[in-house]
């Protein structure tokens, strides 16, 4: 009898190990656990370029993550970029004049959205559009500026 | 010329008759599955015990270095684009994606697989098998299928151990001695790891875990009942499973892009 | 069942049966009574065993009929064979216990996976035949700790644990030491002749097989040879039951395995 209970036990611990691995490697690798639970509140805005930029990719604030990327489309009758993003509640208090812009980290890294805040007494709710938008930076078109301004003088 | 021709059909032929037979074996082991495993748990806790917790040691310490060494060559190359930081993506993602269902699911094959192979292969050589169906008890269930059920339950579980112990190896050459930002390391990930990636690892993990597993225990059910068929059935195994595993790796990556 | 004062409890009709291209029987006919201890014998290869097979329906004959209480096997359908099986016991030439399995759990496995009987009801009847084979002290014991003899000794309580009709002997005598041969063949006879169990023997030991059984079948090329009680048997005309009774290494049945002349050979003679 005490064999069995050797067994049991291993089976058991092992069994306990690899669930708790599995978990662990959700919660520490991806951001299931992210800064965004509980209340979120969504804001649009529009680009003419969104670059590289992904679903879920960050949406921050003086460096701070604030937010995510919900949804990227395109918009047939504007001809332009339309994303979503969620905020969370705690940040309630955005200016309605913030500027949004397309940012990269670091040299290869990707895309997000990097909010500043301008000076409104009116802040964004849920669904208010960021009027403010700056697209994100396309290196083809950066060089084409710069032949073309090379050109010029 | 004929000759080989005829070798060649005769091969073919061969190969396709064995790969019938085990797929007929696997739907009849599935078939079983469902009711052995809500009434006999405890054979395949036996199982699970003997094929996952007992292979532990080896997917620790392969675990382990593996991720040493994918920190030593992840920061190697990422230094020279002054990406350091990105280490810890990079080797999430090798790891949660390829590298950790692969790696496990060969040592699961030389380690586990081999051994259901010698189990089921021995009590096929010492007429323990005909015993049991003289005494009217169907071997395949009584027999095969809680060791193919430890077997798809016990290759995931390893697979999250193999992934979380390599993580953990990275982190320690990278932030450790090469010193990239502890938090850096971790925090890089989370917006480039899915959960979908996570569980894509998952699924071809429980895909090895039935392949390897039919594989194994086709073999030893099949042995020739002597010492060297019992030994062949072994080699096969681990050859075959192998290959196996490759195959369809590539196929799920295919699919899953 | 009973024709001609014999009450036969398995029949084998006609019996053909090849692996691969060598074929083993040959129109084999041969009757088992109810009861009594029948023995076959043949020289090495005759493929006893396989007759083994063929009658609790592990292999299944090209032609022939066996009927077992008038039911043919080689027609039944898998789950009625199962059934079947309950009343059969099997002692294997090397024991076949379950290596994983101690000596109790070895014995109790028919019992734990056909019955539903109580802990206390299945440590009884475990005990009761591991005394009837004199190892209850050896319960405790996993396979690999147990003599050739004990290890026997084990697998015959397995085989009785259902109280099966039929016992079946697959070479019981090979490898014991003369103690333990005296033990498995008083065992034979005493669970024969108190249970009234029919015993089927496969064995070549003529000396000890002779011993104990009523009736003996002697197989070689496929079909019976001869048939009859041991002491008729002694008394046969046949060149083949006469080389295989004494021993004689060149007979009927050859020293020499077929092959080319030897003068030939030798001199290199296509």
């Amino acid at each position: 009898m005490k064999q069995t209970r050797v067994v049991e036990f291993g089976t058991g611990m092992f069994v306990l190990l690899g669930f708790a691995s599995l978990f662990f490697l959700i919660l520490k690798t991806t951001d299931v656990q992210s800064d965004l639970r509980g209340e979120t509140y969504q804001v649009l805005a529009r680009f003419e370029n969104v670059g590289d930029l992904k679903l879920r990719a960050p949406v921050t604030m003086a460096g701070v993550t604030i937010g995510r990327v919900t949804g990227i489309t395109f918009d047939s009758e504007r001809l332009d970029a339309q994303v979503t993003m969620r905020i969370s509640a705690n940040f309630d208090r955005i200016p309605d004049d913030t500027d949004a812009s397309i940012l990269t980290a670091g040299l290869i890294g990707g895309q997000y959205i990097g909010l500043t805040p301008g000076f409104s007494e009116t802040y964004l709710a849920d669904n208010s559009e960021i009027q403010i938008t700056q697209s994100a930076l396309v290196l083809e078109n950066l060089i084409g500026k710069f032949l073309v301004k090379l050109g010029g003088e | 010329m004929n000759r080989l021709i005829q070798d060649l059909w005769y091969a073919f032929r061969n190969f396709l008759e064995t790969f019938g037979a085990m797929q007929l074996f696997l739907l009849r082991i599935l078939a079983y599955s469902p009711k052995t495993l809500l009434t006999r748990f405890r054979l395949i806790a036996h199982e699970i015990y003997a094929i996952g917790a007992m292979s532990l040691v080896i997917i620790l310490i392969c675990g382990l270095f593996v991720g040493m060494v994918l920190g030593l060559q992840g920061y190697d190359t990422l230094a020279q684009f002054g990406a350091e930081e990105g280490l810890g993506t990079a080797v999430a993602l090798s790891l949660l994606k390829e590298l950790g269902p692969v790696l496990t699911a060969l040592l699961f094959a030389g380690r586990a697989g081999t051994a259901l192979a010698a189990e089921i292969g021995l009590m096929r050589a010492t007429d323990q098998l005909s015993a049991m169906e003289l005494m009217a008890v169907d071997p395949i269930r009584r027999v095969v299928v809680p060791h193919f059920l430890g077997g798809v339950i016990s290759l995931p579980l390893l697979t999250a151990i193999f992934n979380m112990v390599a993580l953990f190896g990275a982190y320690i050459i990278g932030v450790s001695l090469m010193g990239v930002d502890s938090g850096a390391f971790w925090s890089q990930m989370r917006p480039y790891v899915e959960v979908a990636d996570v569980m894509e690892g998952v699924v071809k993990s429980i895909v090895f875990g039935v392949a390897v597993s039919v594989l194994a225990v086709f073999e030893g059910y099949n042995a020739y009942p002597t010492a060297e068929g019992v030994s062949r059935a072994t080699t096969r195994t681990v050859v075959i499973s192998a290959i196996v595993v490759l195959i369809l790796d590539f196929m799920i990556t295919a699919i899953l892009i | 069942m009973a024709e001609n004062g014999r009450d036969n409890i398995i029949l084998i009709e006609d019996l053909y049966y090849s692996r691969g291209q060598k074929r083993i029987f040959n129109g084999l006919d041969i009757a088992f009574q109810r009861g009594k201890i029948t023995a076959v014998m043949g020289p090495s290869g005759t493929g006893k065993t396989t007759l083994l097979r063929l009658i609790t329906g592990q292999l299944v004959p090209e032609r022939g009929r066996i009927l077992i209480d008038g039911q043919d096997i080689t027609a039944l359908q898998r789950n009625e064979l199962y059934e079947l099986r309950k009343r059969f016991g099997m002692l294997f030439q090397n024991g076949a216990l379950l290596t994983d399995l101690s000596v109790f759990e070895n014995v109790a496995f028919p019992l734990r996976e056909h019955t539903k009987l109580p802990e206390r009801l299945i440590k009884h009847i475990v005990l009761t035949k591991l005394h009837a084979v004199g190892l209850r002290g050896a319960a405790e014991l996993v396979p690999s700790e147990l003599s050739g003899g004990m290890a026997r000794r084990v697998a015959l309580a397995r085989a009785m644990v259902m109280d099966p009709d039929i016992l079946i002997y697959d070479e019981p005598f090979t490898g014991l030491d003369p103690i333990s041969l005296g033990v498995v063949l008083r065992l034979i006879k005493r669970l024969n002749d108190s249970l009234g169990i029919t015993s089927i023997v496969v064995s070549h030991d003529v000396e000890e097989t002779s011993s104990i059984a009523d009736e003996s079948y002697l197989i070689s090329e496929g079909q019976v040879v001869a048939s009859g009680t041991p002491s008729e048997l002694k008394t046969h005309g046949n060149a083949v039951v006469q080389q295989f009774l004494s021993g004689m290494a060149d007979g009927p049945v050859p020293f020499h395995y077929p092959g080319r002349d030897y003068k030939d050979q030798l001199l290199d003679r296509d």
